[in-house]
Parts: structure tokens; C-alpha cells; sequence
């Protein structure tokens, strides 16, 4: 479904991405990991369009969407979670997913409203539904990211550290949720996480970002243990 | 489920979406009420000339042409993110339009809405030019933009050059007739541009745009097309300032250029929207109310005057920048128009 080839992004001399290629299959679930620098969000916003590639394509559902922008993408099925939530403040939460429904999901009026009122349920904010984005807090802000994205109707959910700064139970509900979306759903998810333990009860492949190259791609449990891997990224953590 | 209609938010309620979750509503007894009695307003203002005085209707005519002013910059900045200090340019062509398509031997009037049209097409191009800029950028560029077609306006003889001319062929009408003709156009286009920006926010697009507003980048992941955005509102705002303009050139009979290119223009559209209070439909209106009764009372001061206004808008931005209304209706918590959504979860004992 979403295919990168050689994808390469400078910033100035530093080589963000150098050459990354990955491919992700229609409800895939993903898990990229890699030391702080390795290129894990830079390789997303490329993927969503945010910022363009200095070399290498990119293709989704057969398109080649190198050059597209991200709202075209976002229409064409790429949902996106960012790790700093940014929600519209001076929205409410319901219109902060209305948008998502009826300019990237592409819904009219009524479906838009089903479909935010069930995403927001889903993601436990249907109690705030009427509250103004700028006074939530960062949980919640969190769960907005998300909801929102998933308004979208995306078939790739592109997700940034949305596990960060959790409880072990909300952790644990965001990984339900996530399951759900993939197993249930079909949507595919492509989720950056550190904390690798969560990843893994949810993603069916992992794949070890270093200094802007894909250091290993494979089943979870053999990236994890592949030396280089551990070497790299691991190694301080585990040590 | 069928889609069922709330009795209980009173009169015209729109067909809410009857759901699982909840029930997406956006009339309410208070809005329709509120929106109703904007119309009752406008019709009444619309039996003023045939009722009151001359000096009433040309107070009016001053303070109409004001509300259109402020609608169109808050409708830029303050539901689209687009701070602008150059929406002069369109003031200006406005009124230069007027002029020129009258010195062509048409009807004044008819120029003033031809005029209008004219500022949306020349705000087309420049849109690609301006919407390039971003955040302080666009709003110094739009600036520079207005700066340089008020030089070139002021360049020109047949429009009478840096001297200014007058709007001679309004002449041709008794005065009170004059008066009265300039005084319901202005209230016409005040009326039309407040209904399409009101539309405008009520539809998709207006949601799409305060996304903008708050979140540019933020708004392109979800899908809005930022730019085409951007753009139909840019060209609303130049028509209406266009309108504004022109109306302006009817009102004083008389334009030349630094006048009405003025900065001052955009000075006066920020403070109306500030004080009265940015992102609200009915801000700009308060605003505009206030920004009169002050030009009134102190508008001949000269230099103290423009200083007071610019100290009184940097008050509100930094102790108050929601303005009056905002701080209406965060302290009721109620929402005079229907342009936001209410969900209401779905209370199973009423059924």
C-alpha cells in the first residue's frame, strides 16, 4: 500500500534520512524504533507529506504521491498523529474532529457527524465533546490527536510517541484501541514508540531506525535480539 | 434511528443527527432568536431614510460602511489566521474604481458594485502573490502591496493625480435622493457580505478555516486544502473592503489617494476587531459601534486620537484578546449564532 524507495532528506549537511526504504501492506502493523536523531519523525513527515524528500519516492495505493501535499494525502487515506499534539485551540473537540471527517475523510454533513461522534466515543472524549481544545490537558490533547486523525477514515494510521508520558493503564487502553483499529478496522499503523514493550503487543513487525538508515526490519522478537540492534539502540537501555 | 428534529431547542431547529453517541445540534432557541433579530434589524434600518433625518442617515451610512469594514478584516484574521494591514489597497481601489467606471458614463451606483467585482478580480492574482507569505510577512506584505497601488493610483491624471477628484457625476442627483440611494446600497452590501461570511463559517469551509487559523500545518495533515482556502476568503475580504471603499467615495464625495490608500484604514479595522472581539461574528459589529461613537468624539484630535486608539487595542490584545463579546460569552457561556457545533449526549430518560 505505502511504498518508500531510497528516500533520502537533507538538512543542510546533516543527512536526516539516508536512504530509507519501507514498505507497508494494507493492514500492516508496524513499529519503528531508534535512538533520539535517527530520522523516525522526519521518515513520517515524508511519508505524510509534511516535508518533501531530497531523493527517492514515495508511492501510496499505487500512486506516486513524491511531490503530493500532505492534505492530498491525508484525503487519499494517510491519517497522522503528531508526537506534540496539536490540537485547533480555539475549536471545540467535536469540530476539532469535524474538520478531520469532512475535509480528509471527505464525508457529508450527517455521516461526518456519525463518524466524529463514534471516533470520540472510541477514544473516551465523548464527554468533551463541547469543551474548546486550548483547556485540555495534555491526555487529553493526546487522545484529540488521534481522534482526529481517525476522523480522517484513514487506511494508514501514521502514528508519532502517542504512548509517551502514559500510565501503565492508559497505556494499556491505547493499546485496545490500537489493536482494535488494525485487527478489526484493517487499518494499517506505522507507530514510532520508545517504550518497546507496548510496541510489541500491538505491532506484527518491527523496524530499527540509526543515523537516518533502516538498521533492521523484520518480526519483532528478531529485530529485538539482532546484535546490531542491540548494539545500537538498545544496548544503554538493556545494559 | 432516524434522524429526528429537537423540539426542544425552539424555533427553525435544523434536522439534528440523531446517533448513538449523542446529537449534533446547531440552532438553538437563543440563536434563532438572535439571528432573527439581526434581520428584524436590518429591515428596520432599512425604513430609517424614509423615517429619520438627513444627518442620521449619513451617520449611519458612516457607521455601516464601518461594519463592513471590520467584518472583512475579522473574517481574514480572525477566522482564516490572515493578519493583513494592507486590505486598504482594496478601500482605495474601490473607490478609484468608482470613479474611473463613472468618468466611463456609467451610473455611479452601478459603478460602486462594479467597482466591488473589480477588487475580486484584481485580489485573484494577488492572492498567488501575498498568500505566498505567512504570519508578520503577509501581513507586511499586503501593506507593501497597498503602498505600491495607491502610488500608482496617485500617478495617474485622469484620476486627478496626488490632488484627488471628486465624484462629480453623483451630482446628477438630488441631494436627499443621493443620500438616501448611497445610504440603502451601503446597508445592501454590508447586508450581502455579512450573510456570505456568515454561510461561509456555517458551512464546511468555515471550519475548515478556523483549522487554518489555529494550526496551518495541524489543518493540511487532516485534509484541508489550505491554500484554495485561503484564497476564497482573501478575495471575499478585498470585495467587501472593494464595497467599503466605494461606498466610502459616495459617502465624501471626494477621494485622493493618501486618504484612502490610508494605513490609518487598517489601524481602525484592528482596533474595531480587537475591542469588539476577533472570531466572533458579532465582534466586528460591536466594534464598529464603539470605533464611531469614538470618532465622534474625538476624531478631530488629530495625532492624541490615533494614539489612544492604538493604546486602547494593544490593551485589549494582551488583557483582553478575546475582546467585548468574547468575554460575553465566555462569561454566560452562551453562542449568539448558530455557527459551532453542540453535542448533546444522547439522555436516554427524555426518550
Amino acid at each position: 500500500m505505502l511504498v518508500a524507495t531510497g528516500v533520502r532528506r537533507d538538512f543542510g549537511a546533516l543527512a536526516a534520512l539516508d536512504g530509507v526504504d519501507l514498505r507497508i501492506d494494507a493492514g500492516d502493523a508496524v513499529g519503528i524504533v531508534g535512538p533520539n536523531g535517527a530520522g523516525k519523525t522526519t521518515l513520517l513527515n515524508v511519508l505524510a507529506g509534511t516535508i518533501l524528500p531530497s531523493a527517492g519516492s514515495v508511492s501510496f495505493k499505487g500512486q506516486d504521491v513524491t511531490r503530493a501535499r500532505a492534505d492530498a494525502r491525508a484525503r487519499m487515506g494517510i491519517g497522522r498523529a503528531h508526537q506534540i499534539p496539536r490540537p485547533f485551540g480555539g475549536m471545540t473537540v467535536f469540530e476539532n474532529c469535524f474538520v478531520g471527517a469532512s475535509t480528509g475523510g471527505g464525508l457529508r454533513r450527517r455521516a461526518a457527524y456519525e463518524r466524529c461522534l463514534t471516533v470520540l466515543e472510541m477514544s473516551g472524549l465523548a464527554e468533551l465533546a463541547d469543551r474548546r481544545a486550548d483547556t485540555l490537558g495534555l491526555l487529553e490533547r493526546k487522545r484529540l490527536e488521534l481522534a482526529r486523525a481517525l476522523a480522517t477514515n484513514p487506511e494508514l494510521l501514521l502514528l508519532d510517541e502517542i504512548g509517551a508520558g502514559l500510565t501503565d493503564a492508559e497505556s494499556a487502553q491505547l493499546v485496545t484501541l490500537i489493536q482494535e483499529l488494525n485487527r478489526r478496522d484493517g487499518i494499517a499503523v506505522v507507530w514510532i514508540e520508545h517504550i518497546v514493550h507496548v510496541l510489541v503487543q500491538v505491532v506484527e513487525r518491527l523496524v530499527c531506525m540509526v543515523s537516518g538508515r533502516v538498521l533492521a526490519d523484520g518480526e519483532p522478537k528478531a529485530v529485538l535480539a539482532d546484535k546490531r540492534v542491540v548494539d545500537a539502540y538498545l544496548g544503554s537501555a538493556a545494559a | 434511528m432516524e434522524p429526528q428534529t429537537d423540539t426542544r431547542t425552539g424555533a427553525a431547529p435544523e434536522p439534528a443527527a440523531a446517533l448513538a453517541a449523542g446529537q449534533v445540534s446547531r440552532w438553538t432557541r437563543l440563536s434563532a432568536g438572535f439571528t432573527g433579530g439581526l434581520g428584524v434589524v436590518v429591515l428596520l434600518l432599512a425604513l430609517v431614510p424614509v423615517a429619520m433625518g438627513a444627518t442620521l442617515v449619513q451617520d449611519l451610512t458612516t457607521l455601516l460602511i464601518l461594519v463592513l469594514m471590520a467584518t472583512m478584516w475579522n473574517a481574514l484574521a480572525g477566522y482564516g489566521g490572515l493578519v493583513s494591514v494592507g486590505l486598504q489597497a482594496y478601500i482605495g481601489l474601490g473607490a478609484y474604481a468608482t470613479v474611473w467606471f463613472s468618468l466611463q458614463g456609467v451610473d455611479p451606483y452601478w459603478g460602486m458594485v462594479l467597482a466591488t467585482l473589480f477588487c475580486a478580480v484584481v485580489a485573484l492574482p494577488l492572492s498567488f502573490l501575498v498568500l505566498r507569505f505567512r504570519g508578520a510577512q503577509f501581513a507586511i506584505g499586503t501593506w507593501v502591496v497597498a503602498e505600491a497601488i495607491g502610488i500608482y493610483v496617485g500617478l495617474d491624471n485622469q484620476l486627478g493625480a496626488g490632488t484627488g477628484i471628486s465624484l462629480v457625476q453623483l451630482d446628477s442627483y438630488a441631494t436627499s435622493t443621493r443620500e438616501h440611494i448611497t445610504y440603502w446600497l451601503t446597508l445592501a452590501l454590508t447586508t450581502f457580505f455579512s450573510v456570505i461570511v456568515f454561510m461561509l463559517l456555517r458551512g464546511r469551509l468555515g471550519a475548515s478555516l478556523q483549522a487554518i487559523r489555529d494550526d496551518e500545518q495541524a489543518a493540511a495533515s487532516v485534509g484541508v486544502r489550505v491554500v484554495s482556502a485561503k484564497r476564497i476568503l482573501f478575495i471575499l475580504a478585498s470585495a467587501g473592503c472593494g464595497a467599503a471603499g466605494a461606498m466610502t467615495a459616495a459617502n465624501i464625495l471626494f477621494v485622493q489617494p493618501t486618504a484612502i490608500f490610508s494605513v490609518n484604514y487598517s489601524a481602525f479595522m484592528i482596533f474595531m476587531v480587537l475591542v469588539g472581539g476577533i472570531g466572533t461574528f458579532e465582534g466586528p459589529i460591536v466594534g464598529a459601534v464603539i470605533l464611531y461613537f469614538i470618532q465622534q468624539q474625538f476624531g478631530n484630535d488629530g495625532t492624541w486620537y490615533l494614539i489612544g486608539l492604538g493604546a486602547v487595542a494593544i490593551l485589549f490584545a494582551v488583557f483582553l484578546p478575546r475582546g467585548l463579546w468574547g468575554l460575553l460569552e465566555e462569561r454566560t457561556g452562551l453562542r449568539f449564532m448558530p455557527l459551532g457545533y453542540r453535542v448533546r449526549r444522547r439522555a436516554r430518560e427524555l426518550r
